[in-house]
């Protein structure tokens, strides 16, 4: 199989450059691209990404595979690369550490920023805060993110403002703590939100939907945020 | 809380609501011109000033005039805060982004007169 695979190493004095490598894959299987990633890292072991849990669990592996980002370990090659040449790129939006590897660093800012945490004011009762199922209900699409930063990488409103665009993965964790009843800053949170850039630079483009690797909608939690501001500014 | 120097002090939810509404009124605006359009069968400069010249349609397209500009203006700043950043013009970019936002509104104010002046002298025109 034909591959393509993004290089740069901040130690030379070289610009990033494509670097195209031939690799015969077992036949009869359907290999992840994260299998593809260690054949070629078994051949040159300079070759730098991230990985963990190889299950799609931590999201560790998120890389951009022809065009399209996702995580590496549970993205089979066949659709990946349908026509047969796999080209392999760190993902957009952030800067390069080295080769497969990115800065996650504005991502985090951005998910800091939401106060990812339960803020409730009221004394702790004896073992925990209940909630109703339909009060748990709520928090289902929400709490699954597990931060891989397909999404916000894959949106042009942070390409453009990553400093200022909280990002749909930030959005979708700040909706999550919006929605959840234990939460008492509600009116804090929508406070901090209100600005013209944090949520309403999103335009509704939707790749963030499109490539989440758990298949969750933060279009949807930004547009619920959004009703909620819109609630508490009439 | 993003403050940024070229956002003017103004309110991500005002902007929203703004373009909404402005929105639906160009839209209502757009309906009924084409239903004069559609249901005239003599077009011509006369119909088009005898139908243009009421007070309630002065005061519609002044509207709809109004709800243009506000639109463009929070549109064009939009994209003036996506492409005039420090990444790509440095540290000047805020003076680039203030000689922007200064050209767009003098266009704005222009587009603004232009048709107003025009359609508050239909009765003077008509004569």
């Amino acid at each position: 199989m034909q591959i393509s695979v993004y290089r740069f190493d901040p130690d030379k004095d070289e610009p990033p450059r494509m670097e195209d490598v031939e690799l015969d894959l077992p036949e009869g299987r359907d290999l992840m691209v994260l299998d593809v990633l260690e054949l070629l890292k078994a051949q040159d072991p300079s070759i730098a990404y991230r990985r963990s849990c190889r299950e799609g669990v931590c999201g560790s592996d998120g890389i951009n595979m022809n065009g399209r980002n996702g995580l590496a370990c549970i993205t089979p090659v066949s659709e990946a690369a349908p026509r047969g040449k796999l080209t392999l790129r760190p993902l957009p939006g952030l800067p390069v550490v080295r080769d497969l590897v990115v800065d996650m660093s504005q991502f985090y800012r951005q998910y800091e920023k939401i106060t990812p945490w339960l803020v409730n004011d009221t004394p702790p009762p004896a073992q925990e805060r209940l909630q109703m199922p339909e009060e748990r209900e709520k928090l289902n699409g929400l709490y699954e993110c597990i931060l891989c930063a397909c999404c916000s990488t894959a949106c042009p409103s942070f390409w453009w403002n990553p400093d200022k665009f909280v990002g749909p993965a930030g959005l979708l964790q700040a909706y999550r703590f919006l929605a959840d009843s234990r939460d008492t800053a509600t009116a804090e949170r929508l406070a901090a939100l209100e600005d013209p850039f944090s949520v309403f630079r999103c335009r509704g483009i939707m790749n963030c939907v499109s490539v989440c690797p758990k298949g969750l909608n933060p279009t949807r939690a930004i547009g619920k945020i959004r009703t909620m501001l819109l609630s508490q500014g009439i | 809380m993003v403050i940024n120097v070229g956002s003017l002090g103004r309110s991500g939810l005002r902007d929203f609501v703004l373009q909404r509404v402005s929105a639906v009124v160009l839209g209502l605006y757009g309906l009924c011109i084409t239903g004069f359009f559609a249901t005239t069968p003599a077009m011509d400069h006369g119909a088009l000033v005898g139908f243009m010249d009421s007070v309630t349609m002065k005061v519609f397209t002044t509207l709809a005039v109004v709800s243009l500009a506000m639109h463009a203006w929070v549109g064009m700043w939009t994209v003036g805060t996506d492409y005039i950043r420090r990444h790509y013009f440095g540290r000047g970019h805020t003076v680039y982004l203030a000689v922007y936002q200064l050209v767009c509104l003098g266009t704005i104010f222009v587009y603004v007169l232009w048709p107003l002046s025009v359609v508050w002298r239909l009765g003077g025109l008509a004569a």
